[in-house]
């Protein structure tokens, strides 16, 4: 495949993989920000190839685990009330809330529809003009402002029965959190590829300069980690702390502004809670003002009870990088894929459905 | 007759007997199910017989490489042959939508009797029912494969052994990626077809070559990486495999890539999967390879005795992981 074999060349990576065990003296742990790095390390076995100095864990960059039980609780609302039917990404219809999921929901007759892509949404209100149609907008800057382009063609063509509700998170303030946390040792980031093909690397500057962690832009194929981790390797070995992109056949420094226009055009930051940090000032995106027509949580009911979590799960930690997953008491005994507990064992992309699905001998 | 299936045609009138002359009979046409009594009498062969029964809901009916007709006898044909058995006979049961179109239920039941003919069964008994438009999707079907398992023949998922070599006859995830991407209107130009075919010729060839191979299995849904799980786990081996060995189609990993599917879990139809003592592995590679059906086939991986049950895979960039079985089920309605 063109474009794509040539990142994951076996005698690249074997290379790199090689140069990382002899440069990599000093004992590192590296936090990979975005769920699919998480994904692409254990789906390719890259762990089993560095050397004991290097340690990968995962941090809070799958959107689905983040999203806050309360935004699922609303989810769920939205799904119970007559008239509505509901348009999400697959990965988050297992999402347990506090009481029920989507799935559960959808089994009861609720209307619960996956699309692809949010203009599928818009395309689906269309065709189903006595339905009020709702698109769950989840994710980071990199789904937000697709979401926004919908809005943007729903709004032009005069759909008059499509809204959003929005529990989109944004990347910067959730790496200000993260860091002004106690108990993180960390010595270096593994920093999202397309998060950073839309806001560019300005975010990451403070943190290498200010708080001296090297910051590496890395793509998605195994020559891309394995070259970014063998970059934040060398990082750590002169002392440095650089924002250094790796991935660049798609990241500009400063990423894409017809995307964050897009984006800000539509939403506006608000305070907002996330599963596992709990609720950050100005973390997420709410629907601006003056498209309220396009905000599901202006036209219809979305109060909800206080949010249930789990007693035992610790998503919290795991997404925060403090335990890995195999240290919560759930994991793999009444938490697995197919019954899911926490929201990082639903996602494909979350840290303990990785790691219960390629790792769990370790 | 009318062009489309009315409740009528399901009510044991004259409806129904007249659909089943004009359709069913004329094409499955043979002297048992000839006599189109209440039950097919067959004579009882000597020595063991395999049964197994499968029923078929796939979405879209027709689809690139086959369609639900032939797809219903493959699948039959091909569980049978799995315990070394040859396939003999066949039943199928019909549920039809009422409004469902003549010509595709004739389309359908001439595809099955091409696929019956070509598979060396013979569909012996049968049956129709009509439910109202709305409770089922245009056409189900149940199909009941007979077959007669060759005195000395062992065969089975739980008879696998630490040492033994892993074969597949060919390419993998092919039909599950051409349901799906015909299913989703992709509109991909990619040279995508079903693998649907019968594979008691391939797998007859295969015991004649390995007289001594302990498991045959044909990895239809949850593809390579859940029957290969099944089978560690019936056989209490584990299970090695290299990634780089598997053969892929490159229009079917494009596919994958683009929708995000992994095609170790996809399924086939016309695909199996051998374990033998690894002595034999020449032996069974070059009889696979000699027939049209395995003309890709591959040495995967080999059994061990580390983690019973497990199935690993070294990753083409020399990683190791866990294979696991499918769990969610991301493609409804393949088979």
């Amino acid at each position: 495949m063109k474009h794509v074999d040539e990142y994951r060349d076996p005698a690249l990576a074997r290379e790199l993989a090689a140069q990382i065990r002899r440069e990599s003296k000093t004992p590192a742990r590296f936090m990979e920000l975005c769920g699919t790095h998480t994904m692409a390390l254990a789906r390719h076995g890259l762990h089993q190839m560095l050397p004991p100095t290097v340690e990968m864990i995962s941090g809070p960059g799958c959107p689905v685990c983040v999203t806050a039980t309360e935004e699922i609780d609303r989810a769920v609302k939205l799904a119970r009330t007559p008239g509505v039917k509901v348009a999400t990404f697959g990965d988050l219809v297992r999402v347990p809330g506090s009481q029920s999921s989507l799935a559960r929901e959808r089994a009861a007759g609720a209307a619960v529809e996956v699309v692809y892509s949010p203009l599928d949404a818009v395309a689906l209100a269309q065709r189903e003009p006595e339905q009020e149609v709702v698109f769950l907008g989840i994710g980071f800057e990199t789904t937000a402002p697709t979401v926004a382009a919908a809005m943007l063609s729903a709004d032009q063509q005069g759909v008059k029965n499509f809204s959003v509700l929005s529990a989109h998170k944004l990347l910067p303030p959730a790496l200000a959190a993260l860091l002004a946390g106690p108990d993180l040792r960390l010595s270096g980031f593994l920093c999202p590829g397309h998060v950073t093909t839309v806001i560019g690397t300005a975010c990451y500057e403070p943190v290498a300069r200010e708080r001296g962690i090297p910051c590496v832009v890395a793509g998605f194929e195994p020559v891309d980690i394995l070259a970014s981790i063998l970059m934040l390797v060398r990082q750590v070995e002169s002392g440095q702390s650089r924002v250094e992109i790796q991935y660049q056949r798609a990241v500009r420094p400063q990423g894409n502004p017809a995307a964050v226009a897009l984006m800000n055009q539509f939403f506006a930051p608000v305070d907002a809670p996330w599963r596992g940090l709990g609720p950050i000032p100005l973390s997420g995106l709410a629907v601006r003002d003056e498209y309220g027509h396009l905000d599901a949580a202006k036209r219809l009911d979305l109060s909800v009870p206080p949010a249930q979590d789990h007693p035992g799960c610790r998503c919290g930690d795991v997404l925060r990088g403090l335990i890995r997953p195999p240290e919560c008491r759930l994991f793999g005994q009444v938490c697995t894929p197919a019954k899911p507990l926490g929201p990082c064992m639903v996602s494909a992309e979350g840290t303990c459905a990785a790691w219960y699905k390629y790792r769990r001998e370790e | 007759m009318s062009e489309t299936i009315l409740l009528d045609h399901g009510a044991g009138g004259r409806a129904s007997a007249e659909l089943v002359a004009s359709v069913f009979a004329r094409h499955l046409n043979n002297p048992i199910l000839a006599e189109l009594d209440d039950a097919a009498v067959l004579p009882a062969p000597a020595g063991r017989l395999a049964v197994s029964t499968d029923s078929f809901v796939v979405d879209p009916i027709f689809f690139p490489g086959g369609d639900i007709g032939s797809l219903a006898v493959h699948g039959t044909v091909n569980d049978v042959a799995m315990r070394g058995a040859r396939p003999l006979y066949l039943t199928a049961a019909f549920v039809l939508e009422e409004g469902l179109p003549l010509a595709d239920l004739e389309r359908v039941v001439a595809s099955m009797a091409r696929a019956a003919k070509q598979a060396g069964v013979a569909v012996i008994a049968g049956d129709t029912k009509v439910v109202g438009r709305g409770q089922a999707d245009k056409l189900f079907i149940n199909t009941t494969g007979i077959g007669l398992i060759p005195d000395g023949v062992e065969v089975g998922a739980h008879l696998a052994r630490p040492g033994d070599a892993v074969l597949v006859s060919g390419s993998m995830g092919d039909h599950g990626v051409t349901i799906m991407a015909t299913r989703q209107g992709l509109g991909l130009e990619a040279p995508l077809a079903s693998d649907s075919a019968p594979l008691n010729g391939l797998t007859a060839a295969l015991l004649a070559a390995c007289p001594g191979l302990h498991v045959l299995r044909d990895p239809t849904r949850g593809g390579l990486a859940t029957a290969l799980n099944e089978i560690a786990a019936r056989s209490g081996v584990s299970i090695e495999l290299n990634e780089q060995a598997i053969p892929i189609d490159p229009a079917v990993a494009g596919v994958c890539e683009l929708l995000g599917l992994d095609p170790l879990y996809l399924a086939n139809e016309g695909k199996l999967i051998c374990l033998l003592p690894e002595a034999q592995a020449p032996a069974g590679l070059e009889a696979l390879r000699a027939h049209p059906l395995g003309g890709r086939a591959a040495v995967i991986g080999r059994a061990g005795q580390a983690h019973p049950g497990r199935v690993w895979l070294n990753t083409a960039v020399g990683g190791r992981r866990i294979l696991d079985m499918l769990s969610g089920e991301p493609l409804p309605r393949i088979c």
